[in-house]
């Protein structure tokens, strides 16, 4: 670990500039950035708002057909995590922001049902009277009972953090992606079941019909048919019409994946998605289909029975539950992921970040990390791996691409008002950074830095908490196909600059009762059409030559200069109806707001999900990242801005929003400030839930961060006992007491280097006596003292191999190991310091042994020191030179040197490993001798 | 290499004086062994290893498997499974070279009374000989003829195509145990017999003095009925291990120039020179201790008795007192055994050890165990060797302006 949460960078921008800067600069994707919402408030932690949960927790919803948006439940699933939260009330927001449903019926000019593949979407919306924000992925499931064949659902992410949400997108966007798609597929499987079942039936009941309607015909030949035989004939007739449609259904459902793919084959990055999903299922639950063909095979248990040919739509029977719209073990797989998220983002923001920052800068390290790191952590990171892969566009990345996964803030933050020409309500907004936002543009053209990139960010913290009934949609993701379309159509040309790009994302807060204001939509395509990068230096320019003084309401007209005016009027056209409907709609639903799709949204939804041809996006996409790269300094920067802005430039609505940001005035910047002094004194509550619960590793790190802590405070000869954990010389400690040995051995095992990717090499209790192979494996030994004369065994054996163990004696209070007179494990492990928390030394100990990796790497990797340089070179002048480089160049002490070249033997072997396959661990050992430490 | 097994007559020492065991240090700056690799494939007592090759080594026990392993890297090359009792003796016999056949072969005899011509290289079982009415205890190659002998009850002599050349039964009293074959001096033990003379004839073309020496060191030794061991030797000295201690005879002095008395807590099973003037020796004792051999300017008030002398029969068995080497006697130099370093790591008897030139030190043991014994410092240097190579392969490597 490299970074701490506990330290996290807190200084503002101003105080670091006048710091002289002598050493020379870390390579840029070495370098961590302040925190983002540093100049908040100058509070790393998020303020406490009025949320009435505890803590972040998942949601999930469905919008019945019966009773309407109802909550279903919550991961976790304990009532003390969202408390008094009022669960149906937040159901009911969520479930209305689903505009993309477009629910499966009979289409114009189609004679069967159609089922719609439709795309799951993702929006973040916030309700500050709640004090909640939440991630919502919407997803409809397929159901035969139900209207339209659909079941709309939603699983909500719910914080009270904001940042957290919008910082957290992608990553919440991806996990969330998965858990759905793991629904979808047990729901298409059970669907296709439910169908066959369904066609059996109907064949059934045709057949009985059919010899019903052959008796009758037989009865009476006379020529002229019953009303009797009519109807059976009718009956008949929509049994054979009910057929061809479900046969219809189930080949639609069934060809699911292949026209996935082929809608995929444009957009390969999507398609890698998917199949890594399917793969991924296939894997995680082996009892799943191997293939898509035998995840329809028919049941042959079920036997069919006498239906009735029209379906009649009836309200009272029960529908079914998720469990059983879906299968049961992909709900259970889904519940898991779903627990596997809240415990992801469990946390503060803050420390989200910062180890987001860290795992990204561990796995540059992936020469060095295995030594000290938790296997969890590698484990994790290999979990990370897999998922950024195919949610990426391309795979091929600069090596820089870590920074861009560090969280250098994306801005989502725009500031903008529209007001709605036909409800009239004034939506409006806060201005401000007007003048300062310009300049940090202008700025950013020449240099990116990322750390004038936060500043944006904290304009979406100034939410007003005015506004009693209001809900923000503060993203979807749909909204990319609607620019797609009108780009089109009509060449939308929308000249900004980047930075406007950006920041057009989030326009922030209303001050009027039931309003509604999209804040920003996130695309998952990062989609960026050619026509903005063209117009990027000139946007500049405009910008500077805005007039000032248009506060408030917004006029479109003005704040677009004259040659783009209609495009851009051609895209308020597209917003508007939106705005309006929602509104209606929200007027309708008792003041709840609702934000139904707008017919532009809808048929943009149909297109963009089947048929709109994603390679442009591509193409435009790779455009952009070339004309991005001339511009910034810093390609990791680029990446940042392809992948984490980009979202927020498509919709129309943004766009106009963000031309507002060019004219706000600072008058609202007093809003602004006196927030932040709320925020600041409401931190102090705060930061104690900085780990909430902790996940069970970090827990486990505070123990025994603690246990050590008190180990180096209680035994004066801690020094040379870590220093023969650290140099490789296995330490047993030796106890009566079983939970006393184990305690010690797990605080221990923080400084016991790892051979490999798995576990550290530490037995926490032994009971018979040791053996050679044991010095072999285990450099941390916890060993019984048996008083019984099977215990002098024991002994006996400890002192045969006094070569190669160090004995920590619990119940005498002994050490018996070598002399250490190094200065290492003093900063170390200082018995005088303070630190005082379990979780602060344990990180404390993971950065002085990073700096330690770091030493064995540089020994390790220099040619010149193990080599000759020219072959009449002996072997003392290289060992000499050795010597004076872990001397002088790394400033190592007497056995310190031990350490390191431990170390790099350890560095050495997992190198060559990576290939070679199995390789056994060695012993290595000194003949050094050994001294008896007493309290 | 010469070596037999002593099966009776293995007493108590009832000569062996108390003397305390030398003991060293946990400093030994002079114990290059400093890494060890700890083997493990053997379910019984691993008794025997040969050396294939630069890098190979075999290893045998009571379990009947033979394993190939690398000394390099201790990886686990082969095992030959066939025997189904344990296995009492195993040789390599290495191919000639106007040989049409390559690969190398190893021999070995087991109690269930068979010898198996394994093939070293593809661990393929080449021909298994089942005719023996008793356990081959001992195997010899003589490379020179390219013959080999099985020795149990009777001793055979067999040659490449395994083609039985002669048999004796002469070694009826099982009890005794020179079961042995060797290279030179052993076949004239056994001049009674017309096969034996041809090979003693064959040999003699090549007298070297540890022939002499062998045949007197063994007469003595049947007539005093100590227990030698193992004994080896280099072109002065030859070294015996004797009951718990270690003893240095000098060829050209024709007297022990060194002893160590206990040099281990148990009976010496095995001893080998080295190079450098070392000596290692395994013991049942679960140990190996690293010796060196110090010439020391002394007087004739030598550590060793005389008693022991004349125990040992050196004296008498000089028949040929006309060696000019005894006027060497006046000024003798008189060496002595230093410890330098113990190896540990067994939890068990030691029962043999195998020298590597630059693999190090191979010991098998009773542990079912064997333990590869490496030098650190060059390892280490081995190793970031491969490193760079890697790297180079890999074409991660830059050269720094």
């Amino acid at each position: 670990m490299i970074s701490a949460p506990d330290v996290v960078a807190f200084t503002k921008e101003e105080e670091y500039e006048e710091e002289p800067y002598n050493e020379p600069a870390l390579p840029e994707e070495y370098s961590v950035p302040l925190f983002p919402f540093a100049n908040q408030g100058a509070n790393p932690w998020s303020k406490l708002s009025g949320a009435k949960f505890s803590r972040d927790f998942i949601l999930i919803s469905e919008f019945s057909e019966q009773v309407g948006p109802q909550p279903l439940l919550t991961i976790p699933n304990d009532t003390k995590v969202f408390g008094t939260f009022d669960l149906n009330y937040f159901s009911l927001r969520i479930m209305s922001v689903d505009y993309q449903a477009s629910f499966v019926g009979h289409p114009p000019g189609s004679a069967y049902p159609k089922l719609n593949f439709v795309e799951d979407s993702k929006v973040v919306l916030g309700d500050s009277k709640e004090g909640a924000f939440a991630y919502v992925h919407h997803l409809t499931l397929y159901d035969l009972e139900a209207r339209g064949f659909v079941r709309p659902f939603c699983m909500a992410y719910i914080s009270a953090d904001q940042h957290k949400i919008m910082q957290q997108f992608q990553e919440l966007s991806a996990e969330f992606s998965r858990a759905s798609e793991c629904l979808k597929t047990g729901n298409r499987k059970a669907f296709a079941g439910e169908l066959e079942k369904k066609l059996k039936d109907l064949d059934y009941t045709r057949t009985v019909l059919h010899t019903e309607t052959e008796i009758q015909k037989k009865a009476n030949d006379k020529g002229f048919y019953s009303s009797q035989a009519i109807e059976k004939a009718n009956e008949l007739a929509s049994v054979e019409k009910s057929i061809i449609e479900h046969q219809d259904l189930l080949k639609q459902i069934r060809s699911y994946p292949h026209r996935k793919l082929k809608g995929c084959d444009l957009c390969p990055g999507e398609m890698e998605h998917i199949q890594d999903q399917a793969s991924q299922a296939s894997t995680t639950s082996n009892p799943d289909e191997s293939a898509d063909t035998d995840l329809y095979a028919c049941r042959p248990a079920y036997t069919p029975k006498l239906i009735k040919a029209k379906s009649t739509k009836c309200f009272d029977k029960k529908l079914k539950t998720l469990e059983e719209l879906c299968d049961t073990e992909y709900f259970s797989q889904t519940l898991t992921q779903l627990s596997h998220i809240e415990h992801m983002f469990r946390g503060d923001l803050c420390y989200l970040l910062t180890s987001q920052i860290d795992r990204a800068l561990l796995k540059q390290q992936h020469i060095t990390n295995f030594l000290f790191e938790d296997f969890v952590e590698v484990d994790d990171r290999m979990v990370e791996k897999q998922e950024s892969i195919p949610s990426k566009p391309s795979q091929d990345r600069p090596p820089s691409r870590s920074l861009e996964e560090c969280p250098i803030p994306k801005v989502l933050i725009s500031v903008g008002s529209y007001k709605s020409s036909v409800e009239s309500v004034l939506i409006k907004m806060e201005q401000e950074l007007g003048d300062e936002y310009k300049e940090v543009e202008v700025t950013e053209l020449s240099s990116f830095d990322p750390q004038e990139n936060l500043d944006y960010l904290d304009m979406d913290m100034k939410g007003s908490i005015s506004s009693g009934e209001s809900i923000e949609v503060l993203g979807t993701e749909k909204s990319t196909s609607v620019l797609s379309k009108s780009d089109s159509q009509a060449s939308l040309t929308v000249p900004l600059s980047p930075q406007v790009v950006r920041s057009k994302a989030v326009s922030h807060r209303t001050i009027s009762e039931d309003s509604i204001e999209v804040l920003s939509t996130c695309p998952s395509e990062t989609v960026i059409p050619d026509d903005f990068k063209a117009s990027y230096p000139s946007a500049i320019n405009e910008e500077e030559s805005y007039p000032d003084g248009n506060e408030g309401a917004i006029h479109f007209q003005a704040s677009i200069s004259p040659p783009e005016l209609g495009e851009t009027e051609e895209g308020s056209r597209e917003n508007t109806p939106s705005q309006i409907d929602s509104c209606c709609i929200g007027k309708e639903n008792d003041g709840q707001l609702v934000l139904p799709s707008s017919p532009a949204h809808t048929q943009s939804d149909e297109d963009g999900v089947v048929s709109s041809p994603p390679q442009r996006h591509r193409q435009k996409d790779q455009g952009f990242r070339v004309d991005f790269s001339m511009e910034n300094a810093s390609p990791s920067s680029r990446d940042d801005s392809c992948e984490g802005f980009s979202a927020y430039e498509l919709d129309p609505s943004h766009l106009l929003a963000s031309r507002d940001i060019s004219k706000t005035s600072l008058d609202n910047y007093s809003d602004t400030t006196s927030y932040v002094s709320s925020v600041a004194s409401t931190s102090s509550d705060r930061i104690p839930s900085a780990y909430p619960a902790g996940l069970s590793s970090d827990r486990h790190k505070k123990r025994a961060g603690q246990n050590a802590l008190k180990f180096i405070r209680q035994y004066p000869f801690a020094h040379p006992a870590i220093y023969s954990l650290l140099s490789g010389r296995t330490l047993v400690v030796l106890g009566e007491d079983e939970a006393i040995v184990r305690k010690l051995v797990t605080a221990l095992a923080i400084f016991v280097p790892s051979y490999g990717c798995y576990a550290k090499p530490v037995k926490h209790w032994a009971s018979s006596p040791l053996h050679i192979m044991d010095f072999q494996k285990w450099k941390l030994i916890g060993l019984q003292r048996v008083a019984s004369p099977a215990g002098a065994g024991t002994l006996h054996a400890l002192s045969r191999y006094s070569h190669y163990t160090s004995i920590l004696d619990l119940d005498n209070k002994t050490l018996r190991c070598p002399l250490y007179r190094g200065t290492l494990v003093p900063r170390l492990a200082d018995h005088r310091t303070q630190i005082k928390r379990g979780s602060t030394y344990y990180l404390h100990v993971q950065s002085m042994l990073t700096q330690l990796c770091s030493k064995a790497f540089l020994y390790t990797f220099c040619h010149h020191l193990h080599l000759p340089t020219h072959d009449k070179e002996t072997e003392e002048l290289l060992a000499s030179r050795q010597a004076s480089f872990l001397k002088l160049t790394l400033g190592l002490v007497n056995e310190d040197v031990r350490v390191v070249q431990y170390l790099a033997e350890l560095l050495k072997l997992h190198y060559m490993q990576e290939s070679a396959g199995t390789s056994h661990p060695m012993l290595r050992f000194d003949y050094v001798p050994s001294f008896l430490y007493k309290i | 290499m010469l070596r037999w097994l002593i099966g009776g007559g293995r007493e108590p020492q009832g000569l062996a004086e108390k003397s305390p065991l030398q003991t060293i240090g946990e400093e030994q700056t002079q114990n290059p062994y400093t890494e060890l690799l700890v083997l493990k494939a053997h379910h019984d007592i691993v008794r025997f290893l040969v050396q294939l090759d630069d890098y190979r080594f075999a290893s045998a026990g009571d379990d009947g498997v033979v394993v190939v392993w690398n000394a390099q890297t201790g990886e686990k090359l082969l095992e030959l499974n066939g025997h189904t009792q344990k296995i009492t003796a195993i040789i390599t016999f290495p191919s000639l070279e106007s040989c049409e056949e390559k690969n190398q072969l190893i021999l070995t005899a087991s109690a269930d009374r068979t010898v198996i011509v394994w093939d070293s290289d593809t661990g393929r079982q080449v021909q298994r000989i089942s005719c023996f009415q008793s356990t081959v205890k001992c195997l010899t190659v003589l490379q020179r003829l390219d013959v080999w002998l099985s020795g149990g009850n009777d001793l055979c002599v067999w040659n490449r195509k395994l083609d039985l050349l002669c048999k004796t039964s002469y070694l009826s009293d099982t009890d005794l145990s020179f079961v042995t074959g060797s290279h030179i001096g052993e076949l004239i033990i056994w001049d009674a017999l017309d096969w034996t003379m041809q090979a003693y004839e064959r040999n003699f073309w090549d007298p070297s003095p540890q022939l002499d020496t062998q045949q007197e060191i063994k007469l003595c030794q049947k007539s005093n009925d100590i227990s030698i061991h193992h004994f080896t030797c280099d072109e002065e000295n030859v070294f015996a291990a004797v009951g718990r201690g270690l003893y240095v005879y000098n060829l050209q002095m024709k007297r022990v120039i060194a002893c160590q008395k206990t040099a281990h807590d148990s009976n010496v099973l095995h001893i080998a020179k080295l190079p450098n003037r070392q000596l290692i020796s395994c013991s049942e004792d679960g140990s190996v201790r690293i010796w060196e051999l110090r010439e020391k300017q002394q007087l004739a008030a030598e550590p060793v008795p005389t008693g022991f002398f004349n125990m040992w029969g050196f004296g008498r068995v000089n028949k040929q007192t006309s060696q000019p080497v005894k006027k060497q006697q006046e000024n003798a130099t008189s060496c002595s055994l230093e410890l330098i370093g113990d190896l540990i790591g067994h939890s068990s008897s030691v029962e043999m050890f195998l020298y590597f030139e630059d693999h190090g030190l191979v010991t098998c043991s009773a542990d079912h165990l064997i333990i590869l014994w490496k030098n650190g410092e060059r390892e280490s240097g081995l190793r970031s060797l491969r490193l760079f190579q890697k790297l180079e392969e890999n074409g991660d490597l830059y050269l720094a302006v």
